[in-house]
């Protein structure tokens, strides 16, 4: 609008308002209270999102490569690393052993001596141990007095006359690291740069590749069952749709818990299912078919639970589906078929992409029931994330393996709007 | 209007921190185990003190919690009850007070310091032990044919006993029975376990029955699967064994060889104000002496981990049964047992798990 006025102003000076002011002025003043309003009314949206998404998003991206134990628990002896070569194979000299004992002595004062040996033990197995008892000896030393101390703290442990436990140290002193992103792609950080884990800890990449195909398997199974109950809902008549609505949305009051438990007693070898093939003849009492602690189990249980996440979206743009369209294809000629295929289905497209996404990335997050009915094979690589936050606690690899699990959906939600296309998704 | 609620609030704010002494955030297991703590612990505690407890059942990730309580500034719990490897961690980051065992904890009645009561149970500085209990097999008496199971390697001799085996989804306690099971002798388990040379025969090992194995997760899966018919053996907590087999009349008897024994117990959090904590050292003062300990027995099968309160162990509250032979520590059940080794898993848990569920995903 302002920039319409432009050529007047040029023309024939300032436009001027009712009140004197120019016009200009006047309009950009009443957009901005305009805009100010509209600002507050977003605004406990906005504060909500930037608190409860923006900010935890952030602070785990952060997690992932955050590294300043090492540094703030020894800060002298890190700065005496910089000056030893590790790849020399000498250990380092009594200067550096006396900025260690100086730096012990206050983290152990501060109790936070144990705390760098649990970090370090993620990298270095013994370095908790290591850490802890010498802790109780190091505490003694006075490391104005007490020197040399080389000698004392191999006396100490023999673990601190390893090349080995220096080059940890120093590899893993850096403020900001790499190390957990190599971690989560099943490498390490080592003196000599990255390198592969050692064939039988690689355990993550797989778990990735399992947690997107087993995804996609559950997506591309939901879409076939919620594809005719979809249909059904939205082309019965209203009475036995309301009817069929709560039997889809009943399970999705149910909790999760209790439907995925469900699962267990109907799928396991002297569950229901097998009872009734067996009762039928149909499998033999000896060979009773596994359906659960794998990934069927996961597959069954996962896709039951996610239909309705389908078949909501599918049946809402079903719903706006003119039943003339069909007629009148097959007016001019059209079999059954072709009407169905050539018309009907593109025009639900949108439900079919709006339901795989939410399925999809639902899928790919889930964590408690793969963990209940997965086994060893069917667990996603949340139930690893899982792990890392409340056993291990290993945050920074947890964060690293979160961050790669968030970039892989941006890649495939940016996918997917250039192949289908985002404006083709609709929820209603 | 406006005058009436800035009053009600400055009341509320002012009523609030006295009301807050006598009240006190406990958090445990849950189910039968934070039952027993109710009817053992808590009730006679706020019958003596009238302080009212709040149970949180979240000991299954206590560690975590603490430790996103404490980066936040703001630790609402006053007394955990943790197994002794979370409590070890967590003394290790200095999220745990340190306990002085003599000062802190009630002396034994014939006078015993708490510290020689507890023994070598008190693994970590910030642990106050309370109970011991094991992770051992039951098996199904219908259907391991006629000679039942009386040796820890029945678990890896599928020709002699077919069937399903329920085993935890975790290295720790596994990686010991298969070595145990592969000739190792038991004084050397750790030292070969150790090696990447021990981890793998342990892996082979478990190998020998992977197929055979439904691995589980939460401590109610073998009990369920025992008495579904699922698996014909499996491990578990001796707890959860003793309910299926004395509560429910399961078929299913206990397998005691080379049961481990692990120890759960108390923690208070570090950084309580000094209200809370002299608070919270109050009730575990009360709630670890010889007799409370002993109490708790009445209502679940684990062992009182002070000496002095196994004589006082007695009958089952409701059932009426006596409880010592179905204690873990019961010298019947105790001929070949281990003890968790808390500082080798502290070192090697995370290197070996990464192997075990490398392992497992193959």
């Amino acid at each position: 609008m302002s920039d319409a006025t432009q050529p007047d102003t040029a023309i024939a000076g300032p436009v001027l308002a009712a009140d004197g002011t120019p016009l200009k002025r006047s309009l950009a003043r009443s957009l901005r209270v305009q805009k100010m309003r509209a600002m507050a009314l977003i605004a406990p949206l906005l504060i909500f999102v930037l608190v409860s998404f923006i900010i935890p998003i952030g602070s785990m991206l952060f997690r992932s490569v955050e590294n300043g134990m090492v540094e703030q628990t020894l800060p002298l002896t890190v700065v005496e690393l910089q000056n030893w070569d590790a790849s020399t194979g000498d250990l380092p000299d009594e200067q550096l052993y006396a900025a260690f004992v100086a730096d012990m002595v206050v983290a152990i004062d501060a109790k936070r001596h144990t705390r760098l040996g649990t970090r370090l033990n993620y990298e270095q197995t013994g370095m908790s141990s290591l850490f802890r008892k010498s802790g109780r000896k190091i505490k003694k030393l006075d490391p104005a007095t007490d020197g040399p101390f080389k000698e004392q703290l191999i006396d100490i442990d023999k673990k601190w006359g390893e090349h080995e436990t220096w080059a940890v140290i120093k590899t893993h002193s850096v403020a900001i690291t790499n190390g957990y992103f190599l971690n989560a792609i099943d490498m390490q950080r080592t003196p000599d740069g990255a390198q592969a884990q050692p064939e039988d800890k690689r355990i993550l990449i797989t778990l990735f590749k399992r947690t997107l195909i087993m995804s996609m398997i559950i997506t591309c199974s939901c879409i076939a069952l919620a594809y005719p109950v979809a249909w059904l809902l939205a082309n019965l008549p209203a009475r036995s749709a309301n009817m069929l609505m709560i039997l889809v949305l009943l399970p999705f009051w149910t909790s999760l818990l209790v439907r995925t438990s469900a699962w267990k007693v109907m799928l396991q070898q002297q569950g229901v299912i097998n009872d009734v093939l067996v009762w039928l003849g149909m499998v033999s009492d000896a060979s009773r078919l596994v359906l659960i602690n794998n990934q069927t189990g996961t597959i069954i249980a996962m896709t039951h639970i996610l239909l309705p996440f389908m078949i909501l979206p599918m049946y809402s743009v079903m719903r706006t589906i003119q039943p003339t369209y069909l007629r009148a294809a097959k007016s001019m000629g059209a079999t059954n078929w072709t009407a169905f295929w050539r018309v009907y289905f593109p025009l639900s497209v949108p439900g079919i992409g709006a339901g795989s996404i939410l399925v999809f990335i639902l899928s790919i997050g889930y964590y408690i029931t793969p963990e209940i009915v997965g086994g060893t094979k069917g667990v996603f690589i949340s139930n690893r994330i899982a792990y890392h936050i409340s056993s291990s606690l290993n945050w920074g690899l947890a964060a690293a393996l979160g961050t790669i699990l968030l970039a892989v959906v941006l890649i495939l939600y940016w996918a997917y709007d250039k192949i289908v296309g985002i404006d083709n998704v609709k929820l209603g | 209007m406006k005058t009436k609620l800035t009053a009600l609030a400055v009341t509320t704010a002012l009523v609030a921190p006295a009301a807050m002494a006598q009240e006190m955030t406990i958090v445990s297991w849950g189910g039968a185990y934070s039952k027993s703590q109710l009817r053992a612990y808590h009730e006679p505690y706020t019958a003596k003190t009238g302080v009212s407890i709040i149970n949180d059942d979240s000991s299954a990730e206590a560690v975590a919690k603490l430790r996103a309580m404490d980066e936040a500034g703001n630790v609402t719990w006053d007394v955990v009850d943790v197994v002794a490897a979370d409590a070890i961690r967590l003394c290790d980051e200095g999220l745990a007070m340190e306990i002085d065992a003599d000062t802190m904890l009630a002396a034994a009645p014939d006078g015993t310091s708490a510290s020689e009561d507890f023994g070598d149970l008190l693994v970590s500085d910030c642990f106050i032990p309370q109970i011991v209990y094991s992770t051992t097999f039951g098996y199904r008496t219908d259907l391991v044919g006629d000679t039942a199971p009386t040796e820890i390697c029945a678990v890896f001799d599928t020709d002699a006993y077919p069937g399903k085996r329920s085993l935890e989804k975790r290295p720790i306690n596994n990686m010991e029975w298969a070595l145990l099971c592969d000739g190792v002798a038991k004084s050397d388990v750790y030292d070969v376990l150790a090696t990447p040379e021990g981890q793998d025969q342990a892996l082979a090992k478990l190998d020998t029955i992977k197929d055979d194995v439904i691995w589980w997760s939460a401590g109610a899966d073998t009990p369920q699967l025992l008495a579904d018919g699922e698996v014909i053996m499996g491990s578990t907590y001796n707890g959860r064994l003793f309910s299926v087999i004395e509560e429910q009349k399961q078929p299913v008897a206990m397998l005691w060889d080379a049961q481990v024994f692990d120890l759960d117990g108390w923690i208070i959090p570090a950084g309580l104000s000094d209200e809370r904590k002299a608070q919270a050292l109050d009730y575990i003062m009360f709630a670890t002496d010889t007799q409370r300990l002993a109490d708790q027995a009445k209502y679940i099968s684990y062992g009182p981990a002070r000496k002095s309160s196994a004589p006082l162990v007695g009958k089952h509250a409701d059932m009426g049964i006596d409880m010592a032979p179905h204690m873990p520590t019961d010298p019947e059940n105790a001929k070949n047992t281990f003890l968790y080794n808390y500082e080798f898993w502290a070192d090697y848990r995370d290197d070996i798990d990464a192997k075990f569920q490398a392992w497992l995903a193959k």
